[in-house]
Formats: structure tokens, sequence, C-alpha cells
């Protein structure tokens, strides 16, 4: 039996990548790697629900459907089925900082690929019908991720309200029915202008290709786009809450209550040590039978059904900037458990700022994300993702894979001082009371 | 005005790499599968255990047994063994339906030795403690409770139901009851009956050379012996075909519909005629129903059909989550697009589009460690060889539009299906019953 005690390390991962950027300011990361026979095309736009208009909630998101309608040379349907009858899949997702599509192909279908992007890039065609149609989609999506399921939306719909003061920050990024049934054809053009200019996007291609080529099919599908300004992002900071908040939703769909704490925590892109340590915090609070938590509250004290700490609005750390938050959800039987459960956290919190990690706690924290960064990339759609947006946020797209370094670095005295900001008065708890208890 | 551009064609296609796997049966009749897939330094383990069973008990105690599989063996308790694994970055889950018990993982590869040295622990010593056994049973029985209180896993246990009267394929998740009545000798029982090597399959995928991964194979879990006796398994019943079931879910906002019948094997001569026929129907986005009652009329969000393969069956399923109000609307497209499948013609263009796809797509499955383990677990453990993945593309070159045309009279029309719709029966009831046969239970 081999011994447990020889500390494993992971090999660096070494995706070589070449930088570029358009006359037209589009930038451009490349990956090749011929051991896959495919390539990913990724494109980002720096805007997102925070950068939806008042009045537009859930505009950023529509405007993403709208990107797959028609586009300058292509009808409605066209763009479906050019990829998909070439043996590819493609999707769309809208995040709080960045509207991303993506398709993976066969690699000899590079070229078509990048033609698809360029010329939605070039304009997409935006006519009364098909937006009607969409609002119409989008509202089933709502409905069967929302409306009609319980926990629906939970808890990235429910806690932005309440820990932020500000629309950007603190509105429905799905959209409410209203704002969405208001949208109109002129909407989509101002934020199709505004938004989607070349200088304020990122191509990355990644898999089964020539560089030299694919640059040249770049400048010849991209290059022509016209160049247009990049909008200056505002700042969407919001000083730090000063005492908890709370509040208490009913979900009528739901057969046991739930709860979400929402901490602000530090700017991703200011001290990036202490924000990858709160990154680490999160590992060690609640991934796996031997995380804090699920000690805790689950195994030891039989208080909770699940519980999950976990960075960002969707479950990913790095992929929104400032203001973000830790989120910790469970899901308990007792409807009178609320106060149980915030000491519980509470408790392990201030465990970790007092005393510390264990040994072998942080290491074996810092190389379980190492490895899920690596099987990640192992992927190579999630690869061409993963460079466009550590490139669109942080400039940088090699940065993911220095990240394994990186966190091998952030020591305990880091990991202490992450748990002990996690303090009652940085936070917002929403308790969702069971509407379908029995 | 600026002139039209041209899509691009595509360049010539490179020529698909030959899977190369190396095998091995251990003297317990374990199955070894080993494939280096150098992408990044990791490793895929997914080992495969047959698991059906007829007895009736069987359900809630192969639920409990995966849930609880972790908790505790002769060397560790439960936090040890999650300790242990973290420490080579790997993460083991337990995964259980009708036909098989799934334990995947994935780790850093130059830790595999002692991965599947966990894995000989939790085989051959999972204790599975009294304590863990009975939080975890009031955790099950709240997980099913929310559940339940979907409309999605509500309609899915229904038309289950309806496919498979009587027979384990016919059940998802267990009762309360059932739940309850689960104890930790019965689940140890269970264990030591079935969580056996003989007829089980281990597939390793990752930056390793198979000679390596065999002999770790072969030197980890030498000591897990043993065979299961063989299941009794009732035969299935043939889909009886009936009223469509409406399932009250007061209030809803929408209406799920899942739609069953039967469907041909991966080894059929016709599955391949059948894949494609499923996807000019439903199968993708470009196809007639999702461009129907998606991207025309906006009924749905995420309508799709599939083909599922099961050991003893494969079936065909039809979802889609619509609005209240267009409920008998998307009821009547629905038998509109099946009907047009079954009755009349397919074109060229929609044949070349779903086999490009289904080619191409089947590569893009085993392009990365996780996937393509996956995959090789799933076609050997439903008894089809790996020759299936380079085969396979040669026989969706054959199909022609009669050969779908004539799977698609079969299986795609809507009298040879059973349905179900969990949605708010005062509003929904009296419109589909202009359109079908409607009932509010089904006798057995």
């Amino acid at each position: 039996m081999p011994s447990a005690s020889r500390v494993l390390t992971l090999p660096p991962l070494s995706f070589q990548l070449r930088h570029h950027t358009l006359r037209n300011g589009l930038r451009v990361v490349l990956a090749p790697d011929k051991q896959v026979p495919a390539v990913a095309i990724s494109v980002y736009y720096d805007v997102g629900f925070r950068s939806e208009p008042q009045g537009r909630t859930g505009f950023a998101h529509l405007f993403e459907h709208l990107m797959f309608q028609g586009s300058a040379n292509l009808e409605k349907l066209e763009h479906f089925h050019y990829v998909q009858s070439s043996g590819g899949t493609f999707n769309g997702s809208t995040r709080l900082d960045y509207t991303n599509y993506y398709e993976l192909l066969p690699s000899h279908a590079l070229e078509r690929g990048l033609f698809l992007e360029a010329d939605r890039m070039r304009s997409p065609r935006i006519t009364a019908e098909n937006l009607a149609n969409q609002i119409d989609v989008v509202k089933e999506e709502i409905r069967v991720n929302v409306l009609n399921r319980p926990y629906g939306g939970f808890p990235w719909l429910q806690l932005p309200e309440l820990m932020y003061d500000t629309f950007p920050n603190a509105h429905n990024g799905y959209g409410g029915f209203e704002d969405l049934t208001n949208a109109t054809v002129a909407d989509a053009s101002s934020f199709f202008d505004s938004y989607y200019a070349p200088a304020n996007a990122v191509l990355s291609v990644a898999g089964d290709f020539d560089p030299d080529q694919a640059l040249e099919m770049i400048e010849r599908h991209f290059g022509p786009i016209r160049r247009r300004a990049k909008p200056k992002r505002p700042n969407f900071a919001e000083p730090p809450l000063t005492a908890e908040r709370r509040t208490t939703i009913r979900d009528a769909l739901a057969p046991i209550p739930a709860v979400a704490i929402g901490y602000r925590v530090p700017d991703p892109a200011g001290d990036f040590r202490h924000y990858l340590a709160t990154v680490l915090l999160a590992e060690i609070l609640s991934n796996g039978d031997a995380s804090r938590l699920h000690r805790s509250l689950v195994q030891s004290k039989g208080l909770v059904t699940d519980v999950s700490a976990y960075l960002g609005t969707f479950g990913d750390p790095l992929e929104e900037r400032d203001p973000t938050r830790l989120n910790i959800t469970a899901h308990y039987a007792d409807p009178g458990a609320l106060e149980a459960v915030l000491a519980a956290v509470d408790s392990e919190l201030a465990r970790l700022a007092d005393a510390g990690t264990e040994p072998g706690e942080l290491h074996r924290a810092g190389i379980q994300l190492a490895a899920l960064v690596s099987q990640e990339l192992d992927n190579v759609t999630n690869r061409s993702q993963e460079f466009a947006k550590f490139e669109l946020l942080f400039g940088d797209a090699a940065l993911i894979m220095r990240l394994p370094d990186l966190l091998a670095e952030v020591t305990d005295d880091d990991l202490r001082a992450a748990a002990a900001a996690l303090v009652p008065s940085s936070r917002a708890v929403v308790e969702v009371v069971a509407g379908a208890a029995r | 005005m600026s002139p039209v551009l041209q899509v691009p064609g595509l360049a010539a296609p490179s020529r698909p790499k030959k899977l190369s796997s190396s095998e091995r049966v251990l003297a317990s009749g374990l199955r070894v599968v080993a494939i280096r897939r150098p992408t990044v330094p990791m490793v895929e383990v997914r080992l495969r255990i047959p698991f059906f069973s007829a007895k009736p008990t069987h359900l809630a105690r192969s639920a409990m047994l995966a849930r609880t599989l972790q908790t505790g063996t002769a060397e560790h308790d439960r936090t040890g063994l999650a300790v242990a694994l973290g420490d080579l970055g790997a993460e083991l889950s337990v995964g259980m339906d009708a036909d098989r018990l799934l334990l995947s993982a994935s780790g850093i590869a130059a830790g595999l030795p002692a991965l599947l040295g966990l894995y000989a622990e939790v085989l051959t010593s999972a204790s599975y403690p009294g304590a863990e056994v009975n939080g975890e049973r009031g955790r099950m029985l709240e997980r099913i409770a929310m559940s339940r209180s979907q409309a999605g896993v509500v309609a899915g246990e229904a038309l289950a139901q309806r496919m498979a009267p009587g027979h384990p394929y016919g059940r998802t998740l267990p009762t309360e009851q059932e739940v309850t009545a689960t104890t930790a000798a019965q689940v140890r029982g269970l264990h030591a009956s079935l969580v056996r090597p003989d007829g089980a399959l281990l597939v390793i995928v990752g930056d390793i050379s198979p000679a390596r991964a065999l002999a770790a194979a072969e030197s980890a879990l030498a000591g897990w012996t043993g065979a299961a006796p063989a299941p009794k398994a009732p035969s299935l019943p043939p889909i009886a075909a009936g009223p469509l079931l409406v399932l009250d879910r007061p209030g809803s906002v929408q209406t799920a519909f899942r739609f069953g019948g039967p469907a041909l094997g991966r080894q059929d001569e016709r599955y391949p005629a059948l894949q494609l026929a499923n996807l000019i129907f439903g199968g993708f986005i470009s196809s007639r129903w999702v461009e129907n009652i998606r991207e025309r009329r906006g009924y749905s969000y995420s309508p799709r059909s599939a083909i599922e393969h099961s050991v003893r069956r494969s079936a065909l399923t039809i979802s889609a989550d619509v609005a209240t109000e267009v409920t008998a609307p998307a009821m009547l497209e629905t038998l509109y697009e099946l009907g047009r499948m079954a009755s009349g013609p397919v074109t060229e263009a929609e044949l070349e589009t779903v086999r490009q796809y289904t080619i191409g797509t089947l590569a893009l499955s085993t392009a990365t460690q996780a996937g393509l383990a996956t995959t090789v677990s799933s076609l050997l453990g439903t008894g089809v060889g790996l020759d299936w993945l380079v085969e396979h593309p040669l026989r969706l070159a054959r199909v022609g539009v009669d050969d779908v045309a004539a799977v698609a009279a079969e299986f795609l029309s809507p009298r040879g299906l059973v349905g179900v719709a969990v949605g708010d029966a005062a509003a929904i009831t009296a419109p589909l019953a202009g359109l079908a046969e409607v009932a509010t239970s089904i006798g057995s």
C-alpha cells in the first residue's frame, strides 16, 4: 500500500499561447495543440448583466439570444445549421461582466467557424419578429429554471438585491417579464453599437490548427470589421457592508427551508494573493467529506441536508470583477434551525481565523484546485474559454496556468486573514421559507 | 450595401486516429482497460459493477450504498478517506442506476497506484458505520423530497413507470418507507453480495502508460475477489400505448411533457438510421421539432428528443417544458412533427446535416480524458466493442433517406409512444382532451 504521506505535486501546464491585436482593436489569443482533433473558438465581449440599462433588466442575456438569430450574411437558423452540419456544437452564456459565444468544431471547419463569429460581430440581424420570438424563448427559460422550480435561481437571483445598493449590482440578471416584453429592436441596435465593438472583445482559438494560417483567416474575416470606440467601463464598486442584512422569502414550491449567506470579499483584481486565500478558504469550508462545514454542519451536528461555499455568482471564483462575493448555501429540514446554522458557520470561521488550518489541509486544498484546473483545461472548449476570459478580465490569458503555483504560495496566515474577514457585519442572509413543507 | 459574403467551405478532414487500448482480465474476473491520453497530467478511472436486481428492496438499498460507500473502511473513517483522496488531487463519486454501480474518479496521474489502493479499500472493507447510515438516511429523505418537488422529476418517474411497469427500469427514486426501512446491516449485505469483481469493468484513461496502469490495477485490486449471483431478470413488458397521463401540479406556470417509446440498440443494423431520424425530428437545435416549437413559436426553451441505452433495453424519450397557456398548441405541434416523420419523407439535405453532426460529435465526445473514459466504460459496459467507435461513422455514411423513413414510420409514430404531462390540470386537461385521449391515472 503506497504511503499517503508522500506529497504529490502536479506538473505545470504548458500550453503555448500566441497573442495578437487587430487594427480594429480585437484581441486574439491562440493556443495550438495537435493532440486533439478539434478546434474551439470563443469570443468574449466585455458586457454583462451589470451594464444593462435601468428598465431593461435581462437585456444582456436576451441580446445573447438575438446574436444567434442571423447576421450580416446569414438568415435566421443558418448559424445553427452551419455549425451543426460541420459536425460541431455551439452555445453562449451571459455573466455579470461578460457575454461569451463559442463553438467546438472538427479542425477542418476552423475557417467556417471564424467566419460565423466574424459575421455577427459585423452585425446581427435583429428583426421585430425574431425579437418577439426570443422574448418568448427567454420567458420559457425563466419559467423552467426559476418560476416552475423549487429554489429556482437560488441564490443568484435573490442575494444581490439584498447585499448591493446600486442597480448594476442589485438587479435580477434574468430580467423581469415586463422589462423583457418592453425590449425593442432599437434597444438592441444601441446595445450592439455600445458594447459589441471589436475593441471590446477577445477572440480565442484552441486546438488543432496552424497558428500562422489561423491568424491569416482571422485577419481575413475579422480584420475588415469597422473599428469602433471601446466603451469606458463604469466603476461598479460599492462600499463594504457595515451591518448584517437579512431578509426572508417564501418559496411556494420548496419542501424544506434553505439559507444563502453572501459575504462581500476583496476585489479579485486587487490583492490577488488575498483573493486566492479566499478561494482556498471556500475549498476548505465545503469541498468534500473532510471539509470544515461538511464535518460540522452535516456530519457532526446533523443540522443541514447539504452545504456549499463558493465564490462568484455561479461558482467560478475568477469570472467576475469587483464587487463579488463568497456564498454559503444550505438546505435544512428544521424550520427553526437558521440561527443554529449561522452560529455553526461563524464558529467554523472563527476557528480557522484563530487556529488556522490543520497540517496538510492547505496543501490539500491547493492540490485539489490545481487538479481541477488541469481537468478543466483538458477540454479544448473550456481551454479557449478560459484563455479568453483571463485575457478579458485580467489582461493575462496565461494566468490560469500559473494558478497552481500561486495557490501554493498562499500561507496559513493568509488563510486566517481571509477567514477573519468573513464577519457577520459583512454579510447578507436570505432565508427561504418552505411554502410546500408538509 | 456591402456585398454578400460566402460562408467558407470545409478543408479536407484529418484522418481519425485509431484508439489504442490495452486490456487484461484479472484472476478475479475483473476486466481492466487502459488507454494512454497524455493531454494533461491527470488520470480518469471508471469502475462499473453490474448491479441489477429485481428485488423490491434493491432500489433503496443500492441508493443508500452509493451514498455511504465512502463513510468508513477498515483503515479510514469518513474524514480520513476524504483526506487520502484529496492528497491525490482526487475525487471519487459513486453513482447508481438499475443496471450498474459506477465508481468514477479523477486524480493526478502520478497518484494512480494510490488512488486504486483507495478503490480496493472501499471495495473490500467498506464498513457502513451505523451512525453514518442513520445520518444519511435522514438526509436522503430530505433530498428525495427536494427531487420530487420538481416537475421534471415527477414526470420522469411517471414516464419510467409507464414504460416498464413492474420492472426495476420503471422506478427512479425509492419511497420514503423504503428508505426509512433500510438498515446498515442490509446495506452491508448488499455490498457483500453484489460488489464483486467478476463481470465488472475498470477503465483507466490518462497520462500513464497502459502497461503501468494495468500493473497498478492488478496489484492494487488483487484482494478484491468473488462473483455475484446471476440476477433473475423479469422480462421487460412491451410498452403499452395508452392515454396521455395528466398529473396535477396546481398553479404550475408550465407543463412538463415527457413521451417515451421503444428504440433500437447500438448494435442493431438499423440503429444508425434511427439515430439520424431522431436527430431530424428533435435531437438538436436544427431539428424540425425544435425549430418549430422553439425558434418559430417560442413555446419552449429546451425541447429535446434522445435515445437512451440501458443494458436490457434502448428507449426513445422526448421532453419539453412549455408555458401553461400554450400546452395544447405545443402538443399539437409535437403530434404534427411526429406524424410528419412517421408518414412523410426526409430530404437529402436534412440527412446530410444530421450525418455530419453525428460523426463530428461522436469524435468530439472522446476528445477529453473524462469523455473518453466515460464513453469507453458505457460502450463496453453495455456489450459494445470499441471497434464501434471506428465502424459507426462508416455505417452512418451508408444510411439513405429511405432507411430513415422506414425506421421513423416504426419508431416515431405518435401512436407508439406513451406520454405524461405534469402541470396545472384545471387549465390543461380540457384543451389536451381535444387532441388526445387523456387520463388522470393509469390502472395497472
